[in-house]
């Protein structure tokens, strides 16, 4: 299961990515499915816990810069009103800033990039009921899909950009979405496709190298596209290009970046001279 | 690589290379050190320097000092243990050529008086290299067991390390040897397939003209993911 396309073969054989991303891992472990599923679901602990950590209004970040803001944007979702963009950026966002404050985070795939798949999952976890079993499942759809992502290009900030850590982190949640909805692996393979495409080019511009501003914002603003991404696909409408060639665009295209927009602290957020103090 | 490495590991944020990598490297620092750390002096170089506070990686390395890995919470906080912890930490701006952005050097003494340098980089996505142990040079990843001896370079000194590490029917994965000079000090770090015991860890230490053995366990992963895996991950 190096590339999409030979992930898809495989999830045809055992019934969907997520499926077919457990019976892999457990023969490298040479254990049973029971085992590795036991394993992620202790992660999804640690994932439920850091959305919770996030929300402490009292959380600030060592250069004091972020922090407490999920709270702000989960009370303004309150009751009902933005749905369930409202809650999965609110989520995503209390990760990343529970990452910034040194809380305990699962790296997804990186630690940047820690809250769009958490929070997307448990956005949709409260309104549609789903359980924790099959969230497990959905978090195997998007580490398939993230190694497959890893292996053709990279989840790197610092060699791919933005694009390849938040985008990455999209691509993998939109996919999970697609298959916990019941859509099947070549909506998910296009959920990412879609993810991808519309995060292409993403640069990593962190101000003065902390992972702050902008990298907690764009894990709220990656729920957005992965909620987008899987939508378009359980719709039906199928991605023009092929997920394994938006992956190798996306390398292409950070491959191309100069090197003051891959995680330098630079270039573009990074070389704003003024920040707002309020 | 495997699916928990897209998932994972759990770690305590915000940075694998510059909070994770430097709590891997203090971990191991006092693996090899041995016994609890009682002084360390702490020299930081490039991007570690220039933005250790705001990615806590001062607080990671003297976290990974006290024992304490990746996901352990009280990382945030670990400069407020180190008073009882009985260890004096101090931080300067180390000056080096040619190294990685994400350097640091460590004056290390325990509470027995043994002091070691070494010098680590945090390489990306929490991996890390110590690169060298008293200044002879070594490349310890931390991923898997891993023997460090210091020694007095004399013939066959390779050959009765070896001996008992294949007494205790151990393979080696890879082994490097580097020396100061002739007859000097030297170093071996032997990369194992499978757990080196007490037992022979004690007989490493009779052999004669062995000045110190470190054994430096690869953490495990824990099944339920609960406490995360020792990596890799990214930054």
């Amino acid at each position: 299961m190096q590339t999409i396309a030979e992930t898809l073969v495989a999830a045809r054989v055992c019934g969907g990515i997520g499926r077919a991303a457990i019976q892999w891992q457990a023969e490298q472990d040479g254990v049973d499915e029971s085992a590795v599923r036991a394993r992620m679901r202790g992660t999804l602990a640690v994932m439920r816990q850091s959305v919770q950590d996030g929300l402490n209004p009292a959380m600030r970040s060592l250069s004091g810069r972020v922090g407490g803001q999920a709270a702000k944007l989960a009370a303004f979702g309150q009751p009902d009103r933005m749905g369930l963009l409202g809650t999965a950026c609110a989520y995503a966002l209390a990760v990343a800033e529970s990452n910034a404050c040194m809380g305990k985070i699962v790296a997804a795939p990186t630690a940047g990039s820690c809250g769009i798949l958490p929070g997307v999952l448990l956005a949709v976890q409260e309104k549609e009921g789903f359980s924790d079993d099959m969230l497990v499942t959905a978090l195997f759809t998007a580490a398939a899909v993230g190694r497959a992502i890893a292996l053709q290009a990279t989840v790197s900030g610092a060699e791919g950009g933005c694009q390849a850590e938040c985008g990455s982190a999209a691509g993998m949640a939109a996919a999970a979405l697609t298959e916990l909805y019941g859509g099947t692996p070549q909506q998910a393979a296009d959920a990412c496709a879609f993810a991808l495409m519309n995060m292409l080019g993403l640069v990593c511009d962190p101000v003065q190298g902390l992972v702050e501003i902008p990298c907690v914002y764009r894990n709220a603003g990656g729920a957005a596209q992965a909620l987008t991404a899987a939508q378009l696909a359980l719709s039906g409408v199928a991605c023009p290009i092929p997920c394994d060639e938006m992956i190798l665009a996306m390398k292409d295209v950070g491959d191309a970046m100069p090197p003051s927009l891959r995680e330098t602290g630079e270039g573009g957020c990074a070389a704003c001279g003024g920040l707002c103090v309020r | 690589m495997d699916m928990f490495d897209l998932i994972g590991p759990v770690m305590i944020g915000p940075s694998s290379s510059h909070t994770a990598g430097a709590a891997r490297i203090g971990k191991l620092a006092r693996m090899l050190l041995g016994g609890e750390p009682a002084q360390a002096k702490i020299g930081l170089w490039g991007s570690f320097q220039k933005t250790y506070q705001g990615h806590g990686t001062d607080r990671a390395l003297v976290g990974g000092l006290l024992g304490m890995e990746v996901d352990d919470i009280r990382l945030r906080d670990s400069l407020t243990y180190v008073q009882d912890a009985g260890l004096k930490v101090s931080f300067y701006n180390a000056k080096l050529r040619n190294a990685h952005p994400n350097t640091v050097v460590m004056e290390l003494t325990n509470r027995a008086g043994r002091s070691i340098r070494l010098q680590a980089a945090s390489v990306g996505g929490g991996e890390i290299v110590i690169q060298s142990v008293d200044g002879l040079e070594t490349a310890i990843s931390g991923h898997i067991n891993t023997l460090v001896l210091t020694y007095r370079d004399t013939p066959g000194m390779i050959a009765r390390i070896s001996g008992e590490v294949a007494a205790s029917r151990l393979n080696v994965a890879t082994m490097r040897v580097a020396r100061c000079a002739a007859g000097g000090e030297a170093i071996v770090t032997l990369e194992l397939d499978g757990n080196a015991e007490p037992e022979l860890i004690q007989r490493l230490e009779k052999i004669s003209d062995v000045y110190h053995v470190a054994y430096l366990p690869a953490r495990v992963p824990n099944v339920a993911g609960e406490t995360g895996r020792d990596m890799p991950c990214r930054p």
